[in-house]
């Protein structure tokens, strides 16, 4: 097995069991959009209308749920000495770690809109849109995520500044996201507009916190 | 892969250290540290607390930037020094919730070795617990653990921190026996201990002794 498969596998084993945490994202996503409802009260218009906006509000904060252990236990454990050891470029390690977050979060939340877009009434047409924005959205928000868990490794109770620093450069993916799920419910803007310019986002994220994330884990030595 | 495992055959003849210096903080640690060793060699390294062993294990790891100096391996290949090297340190590198041939399996993709994880557990005495969660295992069996990681990947280079730390007498014994068949094989050793290590023709270097 390559290193890089062999770092994507122990990721997922360990998010699987007790105490890894890999089903917390998803179960904060679940409550963060039960909870909304009852907030806004029994107007069913107003909330299939913002219902795209609270997913993605609710997806940008299960994803910074957890975020700050994907360097931090390694870096505490002295399994990031050992990774440095490898053949594997840093940068690689970097998103072999991302894709096992994501595995673990953006993707289940992705696959859940359905479900969980009833809390919302989110119209029938809209489920798979607004699931295919999140779908591509997600591993660019895990990716920007990855920079700033990289940044906070060396840091106790990092996650507060990790959220801090991280929530900020979420807001674009966050407006094309939600823009993209709002147009495939209706308007002036082809769906594909914003949904583009989401999957541009997302990869030049991910490009960016391999490079960024393994100067900062370099760094941080 | 296919690099990672031409890595692992490579030899080094020498390491070669030069007018080395480590600070951490504010305190100087050591300056002026040149020493070499020799591919069949080992160095044992003892100071006071404090004085930098650490450090200078994982200056030759790669993975602390010295303030001078420099870290060389000898012929000087395409692999860099830290793909040459297990820096086994304090910190084990251990998750309390894989189970012990887990660690041993993932070690070995990663460090691109080609070692049998069953045969590892067995010359490391860690058979009987295989299947147990890391987290269950006493300090020294941990220890051992550890330790397992430079049978899981062929490298030339040994960087041992406080290997023997909570081993028992008969494992300190069999550590020393497999540094010395590492030895035997080409590699080459710097260990820093404070527990004398029985490892034949071990040269020691003290660090950090004289400093006032």
């Amino acid at each position: 097995m390559s290193a890089f498969a062999a770092l994507v596998r122990r990721d997922l084993v360990l998010a699987a069991r007790i105490g890894g945490g890999g089903y917390l994202s998803l179960l904060f996503f679940m409550v963060v959009v039960a909870l909304v409802p009852f907030a806004l009260g029994p107007d069913l218009n107003l909330l299939s209308r913002i219902g795209p906006a609270i997913l993605w509000l609710a997806a940008v904060m299960a994803t910074l749920i957890g975020l700050d252990r994907l360097f931090q236990a390694d870096e505490e454990d002295g399994s990031l000495d050992v990774m440095l050891g490898a053949s594997l470029p840093l940068e690689l390690a970097i998103l072999a770690k991302v894709l096992a977050h994501w595995l673990t979060t953006g993707l289940p939340l992705a696959l859940c809109v359905p479900l969980f877009g009833l809390l919302v009434a989110l119209p029938a047409e809209a489920m798979a849109p607004t699931a295919l924005t999140l779908l591509i959205g997600t591993p660019g928000l895990t990716a920007i995520g990855a920079v700033g868990a990289a940044l906070t490794a060396t840091m106790r109770r990092g996650g507060l500044i990790l959220a801090v620093i991280v929530a900020p450069l979420m807001v674009p993916s966050l407006i094309f996201g939600v823009s993209a799920a709002n147009a495939a419910m209706g308007g002036t803007v082809p769906f594909t507009t914003p949904l583009a310019i989401l999957g541009a986002i997302s990869l030049v994220a991910l490009v960016t916190a391999a490079l960024a994330g393994a100067a900062a884990l370099r760094g941080g030595e | 892969m296919e690099a990672a495992l031409s890595v692992a055959h490579v030899s080094v003849s020498r390491l070669a250290v030069r007018d080395l210096a480590c600070r951490r903080g504010e305190r100087l640690l050591f300056s002026g540290l040149s020493f070499q060793v020799e591919a069949g060699q080992c160095l044992t390294v003892v100071g006071p607390n404090g004085a930098g062993k650490t450090s200078l294990l994982r200056i030759l790891a790669g993975l602390l930037h010295p303030v001078a100096g420099e870290v060389a391996c000898e012929p000087a290949g395409e692999a860099e020094p830290r793909e040459l090297c297990h820096f086994v340190g304090t910190r084990e590198a251990i998750k309390a919730s894989l189970t012990v041939r887990e660690h041993v399996r993932f070690w070995r993709d990663l460090l691109g070795g080609t070692a049998d994880p069953d045969a590892v557990l067995a010359e490391w005495r860690l058979a009987p617990q295989a299947d147990l969660p890391a987290g269950y295992l006493s300090s020294g069996q941990r220890r051992r653990l550890a330790l397992a990681r430079l049978s899981a990947a062929a490298r030339p280079i040994w960087l041992l921190d406080e290997p023997a730390n909570a081993l028992d007498n008969a494992a300190q014994a069999a550590l020393a026996a497999r540094i010395e068949a590492h030895l035997a094989a080409g590699g080459l050793a710097v260990v820093a201990t404070h527990l004398p290590i029985a490892v034949k023709g071990a040269r020691t270097m003290v660090i950090g002794g004289a400093a006032p």
